[in-house]
């Protein structure tokens, strides 16, 4: 399988993002910013960095690039694109997620450890992922706190598109074990049609036991499984 | 425009000496002009000359087989860690921009240290950095108490430091990975910010900076240069006063960790094709030091014209051109007829570019600017000229009195669990989790031990490698690399350097390689930062001078040969100069990765051995000197820091790395400030599983067969005091003592027997002290038993920066 990481100036998870789906097996290239084309590829993933060094706002200027064009078009024709981090960040300010990533509540950058909820295994990124297990994933953001108007989050519950949240290590969406003061404790969600899905944790840096946690490989193997299916479905 | 004639006056303004300034003319054959007069004084400076310092820094052992580029070469040494690849990495301060402008400050200290590690060819993959303010809290420091104002002001350059190296280490997207903070009233005013940063490379990929290849074209690379920065390198190297704050704002530069991180991308991709002869960073005194540093070191000339230079200000001067330290630039030297891959490569990435000069073989330096040779210098004479001093020093008076200091008066711990919070609880002994959660660092995929424990621990993989030339591509192509394991820390106790300089630089050294050992890892190299008073001083020379033969023979023992560093003098406040401080930090390699070793205890039921004396009984003060222990509880900074055998100290290291590499060690953790009591507590406290979330085992120890003489826990007042003194051990030496040499580690309880063994056969003292287990920390001695629950030592050594910065 293909995968193309988007490469702005100063992503600087891009290489991270290449290294975890090699390591899993499965082809990743760089596509630059400045590139309207993604080429051949089955899965886009948008990572995590500063984009255009984050001025203005976070993923602000990056919506307006070259590449972002195509992962607009790859996306509408049913492709799947993850934004991880900054990545989910470039994908709410253009709009293929709704709502916002806001500065954290207490406006310092953050890098730790949380635990994942996952909210529905209804979804490509989430699908593999096991019943009740609680995943451990390091985020690294100084703007995660998501952010929707009372009627977005509406939709995005009663559209099950609420995709993982923060919890405590059992499983309890306290408002300790959230580290940005994020609505309803939301880390990632995807949109209504399911195959775009942003989450500001970073599973890439949590596949290997070396970096203290592999539980980033189940959004990895749900993304590897759909992929899989679709190419059957395509086949047959 | 017109330059202002020189007088003495216009001199004696530049730092330089009427001994200097004759110097300069004699190796002009004239007078300077105003520009030239800039440079010499940049040049000449402390900061870019070591002239100071010099004669100190060529007692450091800076030989070994393994180092491919040396002390002084370059802008960072290198050393082979195997399989053709090697590491670069060096340590930089930014204390006097930081106390002037402490966000940038900062930034612009991460922003130059990652310049030189990518100017050698290396990928910059991670960040460490030492930092010192004054006081953030009032507890504990009865007599050290200071007023309001300057906790808050303490408090604001300490936030601004710590947010300026996450603005910039984040973005650029470097893990800032380990790191140190002591907070202290002597660095009141004049915090100290040393940022460390480690680049990886194949050896092929080693860049020079040197202008080689006459006829070769100079570029210029990165944002345009403005008045910001002026004359940086001078401004560091002068003494801080009550107007610095003001006059000197215009001195700090700004940083931008989005051009760093083009400029860093751009040149590695640049150097994959093959076309730079070489490459400088412009750091301190910006145009002015890199092309008089890359035609001095390659014999050549080069010739720059300033109009071709982009500028960001209107009418800049000549003078402003060549001492601006804008940042985030670099000077390329490019193979002739390889112009356009510099262009396009540049054009990619956005960044401004500019074709701005040539190499000569005059070995001048020649500027021109609005057609006029506004300067002319031999570069070689300005380069390897400077002043040389060779300073006297002078034992200082107060040593006298350190050194006679005895515990007579001093009583005894009279509530160790309530001591143990205090300590705790004191800032440089308390979680820097408030700092390092601001730091990404785990980006790049690679940091396998996080902040928090004893040493940081990277792993180094094929893809954290720049790119390579298709050349090299070609000849290694099919060669598997091998993952490595690199381990690195940064200490120093200026506080133990203050009163007794030459102990207090050895302890900061065999603490770097006690907590290396700790993590598994022997020693490949160091880089030092002398942060000092002013060398004019003779009682201050002697504090350098003792610091750097401790330093020295510190790196000798261990064979850690320091491959290169910085100094920074003249750092004092208007209330005086701060402790000598010679940051030491020391890189290793883990052979294995079951060999990787954190702090925290592991299992229940597992055996705790101390390895090394419980006290030292030779030292009349019991390793209390200049302790944590006589600051935090007894308000004093005084006596003779514990003696440091750089001997015992080395067969321990060696010692504990044999019994991890044999698999029996499942945690060892050094003690240092807070002594064995802290060393156990964190050691059940230290681990952390996510946020909001530690893991904490609890642990029952018997201290009352190791140190047999302790005195009784509540001596009647009515009893004789006297009997407890002279040879008895105090229960306060053994608690809180910091006699070096020590480590806790724990083992499985089966192992325990043959791990003592081993070690005592090796000539390591080692006794089992207790076992883990249970959700408090138990403490039996003779003096009597007491009992802490986990979650008030957690919250005290946790909380309590948070709390002060609340």
């Amino acid at each position: 399988m293909n995968f193309a990481v988007l490469q702005f100036p100063a992503s600087n998870c891009d290489q991270d993002a290449v290294h975890a789906v090699r390591h899993f097996g499965h082809s990743a290239r760089l596509v630059w910013h400045k590139d309207a084309s993604l080429g051949d590829t089955d899965c886009v993933i948008v990572p995590g960095g500063f984009s255009y060094g984050d001025y203005l706002r976070c993923g602000a200027i990056a919506r307006f690039s070259p590449v972002m064009q195509a992962v607009k078009q790859f996306a509408d024709n049913g492709g799947l694109v993850i934004g991880i981090c900054n990545g989910f960040q470039v994908l709410t300010e253009s709009h293929l997620l709704p709502g916002a990533l806001i500065r954290n509540r207490d406006l310092q950058f953050h890098c730790e450890n949380i635990f994942l909820k996952t909210a529905t295994n209804d979804s490509p990124f989430t699908s593999k992922i096991p019943a009740g297990k609680i995943l451990r994933v390091p985020i690294a953001h100084g703007e995660g706190c998501y952010f929707a108007d009372e009627e977005t989050l509406a939709k995005l519950k009663a559209n099950n598109q609420i995709l993982w949240q923060y919890c405590d290590q059992d499983g309890n969406l306290t408002d300790s074990a959230n580290p940005n003061g994020a609505l309803l404790n939301i880390a990632g969600i995807c949109n209504e049609k399911r195959n775009v899905a942003g989450l500001m944790p970073h599973p890439e840096r949590a596949c290997e036991p070396l970096l203290g946690s592999a539980d980033g490989k189940w959004i990895f193997e749900s993304i590897f499984a759909a992929l899989k299916n679709k190419t059957v479905a395509q086949a047959a | 425009m017109t330059e202002p004639a020189i007088t003495p006056e216009l001199v004696a303004k530049h730092n330089l000496t009427p001994e200097e300034y004759q110097h300069a003319v004699a190796i002009l054959g004239r007078t300077p002009s105003y520009t030239e007069l800039g440079i010499f004084s940049v040049m000449w400076s402390e900061h870019c000359s070591y002239k100071n310092t010099k004669p100190l820094l060529k007692t450091f052992p800076t030989k070994s087989p393994k180092i491919l580029v040396g002390a002084g070469e370059e802008n960072a040494g290198i050393i082979d860690i195997g399989d053709g690849i090697a590491i670069a990495f060096k340590i930089e301060s930014h204390n006097h921009p930081s106390a002037v402008e402490p966000f940038q400050g900062a930034t612009t200290g991460v922003g130059g240290i990652v310049r030189d590690i990518f100017t050698m060819g290396a990928r910059p993959v991670c960040a460490v950095n030492s930092l010192r303010f004054g006081p953030i809290t009032a507890n504990g420091e009865s007599d050290l108490s200071n007023s309001k104002a300057e906790i808050a002001n303490n408090r604001r350059l300490f936030a601004g430091v710590v947010s300026g190296i996450a603005h910039y280490g984040n973005c650029f997207g470097i893990p800032t990975v380990a790191g140190e903070v002591y907070f202290d009233k002597t660095y009141q005013g004049n915090p100290l910010v040393n940022a460390f940063c480690l680049g990886v490379l194949r050896h092929e990929q080693i860049t020079r900076g040197a202008a080689r290849g006459v006829g070769n074209p100079v570029f210029y690379v990165g944002p345009a240069t403005g008045r910001d920065g002026l004359a940086g390198a001078a401004f560091a190297s002068q003494d801080l006063t009550e107007e610095s704050s003001e006059q000197q704002r215009g001195a700090v530069q700004v940083g931008d960790p989005f051009m760093e991180k083009l400029v860093c991308e751009a040149c590695l991709e640049l150097l994959a094709t093959g076309a730079v002869a070489g490459m400088q960073d412009m750091g301190a005194a910006g145009l002015t030091c890199s092309t008089c540093e890359m035609a001095a070191r390659a014999g050549t000339g080069i010739e720059i014209e300033l109009d071709k230079v982009p500028q960001r200000a209107a009418k800049m001067s000549s003078y402003e051109l060549m001492l601006s330290e804008s940042q985030e630039r670099m000077l390329i030297v490019v193979h002739k007829g390889r112009e356009e891959e510099v262009k396009r490569i540049f054009d990619k990435w956005d960044l401004p570019w500019a074709e701005i000069g040539i190499i000569t073989d005059t070995g001048h330096m020649k500027v021109r600017h609005g057609g006029k040779l506004v300067v002319d210098i031999p570069a070689k004479k300005i380069a390897d000229e400077s002043p040389v001093y060779h300073r006297e020093g002078v034992e200082p008076a107060y040593l006298k009195d350190v050194r006679a200091f005895r515990l007579d008066g001093i009583p005894d711990s009279q509530s160790p669990i309530s001591d143990l919070l205090k300590l705790l609880a004191w800032p440089s002994i308390a979680s820097k989790n408030w700092v390092y959660r601001q730091y990404d660092h785990q980006v790049r995929d690679g940091s396998v031990v996080l902040p928090g424990s004893d040493a940081a621990v990277i792993r180094i993989k094929t893809d954290s490698l720049p790119v390579m030339t298709a050349d090299l591509a070609a000849r290694v192509a099919g060669t598997p690399v091998p993952e490595k394991l690199i381990a690195m820390t940064v200490d120093c106790n200026g506080g133990y350097v203050y009163l007794d300089p030459y102990e207090g630089a050895k302890i900061a050294v065999a603490e770097a390689c006690r907590n290396l050992a700790c993590s598994g890892a022997l020693p490949l190299g160091a880089t030092d930062n002398l942060n000092m008073p002013s060398p004019l001083k003779p009682e201050l020379f002697w504090q350098i001078k003792e610091s750097v033969r401790g330093l020295a023979e510190g790196c000798q023992a261990f064979n850690a040969p320091v491959t290169g560093g910085n100094c920074s003098l003249y750092n004092q406040n208007p209330a005086g100069p701060i402790d000598p401080t010679p940051t030491i930090s020391v890189v290793g390699l883990i052979e294995k990765l079951e060999h990787v070793t954190t702090q925290w205890f592991k299992d229940e039921g597992d055996a705790i051995i101390l390895l090394g004396d419980a006290v030292d009984q030779a030292d009349p003060i019991f390793g209390l000197g200049g302790s944590a222990y006589l600051q935090v509880v007894h308000g004093r900074k005084n006596g003779s820091p514990p003696r440091c055998d750089l001997e015992v100290a080395k067969t321990l290291h060696t010692t504990l790395i044999g019994l991890i590499q044999s698999g029996l060690v499942k945690s060892a953790h050094d003690c240092s400030e807070g002594g064995l009591a802290v060393a156990l507590a964190e050691s059940c406290i230290s681990q952390l599983i996510a946020r909001e979330t530690p893991r904490l085992i609890g642990a029952t120890v018997d201290l009352s067969r190791v140190a047999a003489d302790v005195s009784p826990l509540h001596t009647n007042s009515g009893e004789d005091q006297s009997r407890l003194t002279n040879k008895a051990v105090r229960l306060d030496a053994l608690l809180f003592g910091e006699t070096q040499s020590r480590i806790v580690i724990t083992c499985k309880a089966l192992d325990a027997v043959k791990v003592v063994e081993r070690a005592k056969l090796m000539g390591v003292p080692a006794v089992q002290i207790g076992k883990v287990g249970g959700d408090q920390l138990t403490v039996k001695t003779v003096a009597g038993e007491f009992a802490a629950p986990l979650t008030e030592l957690y919250d005290a050594w946790w909380n309590s920066i948070a709390r002060a910065m609340a």
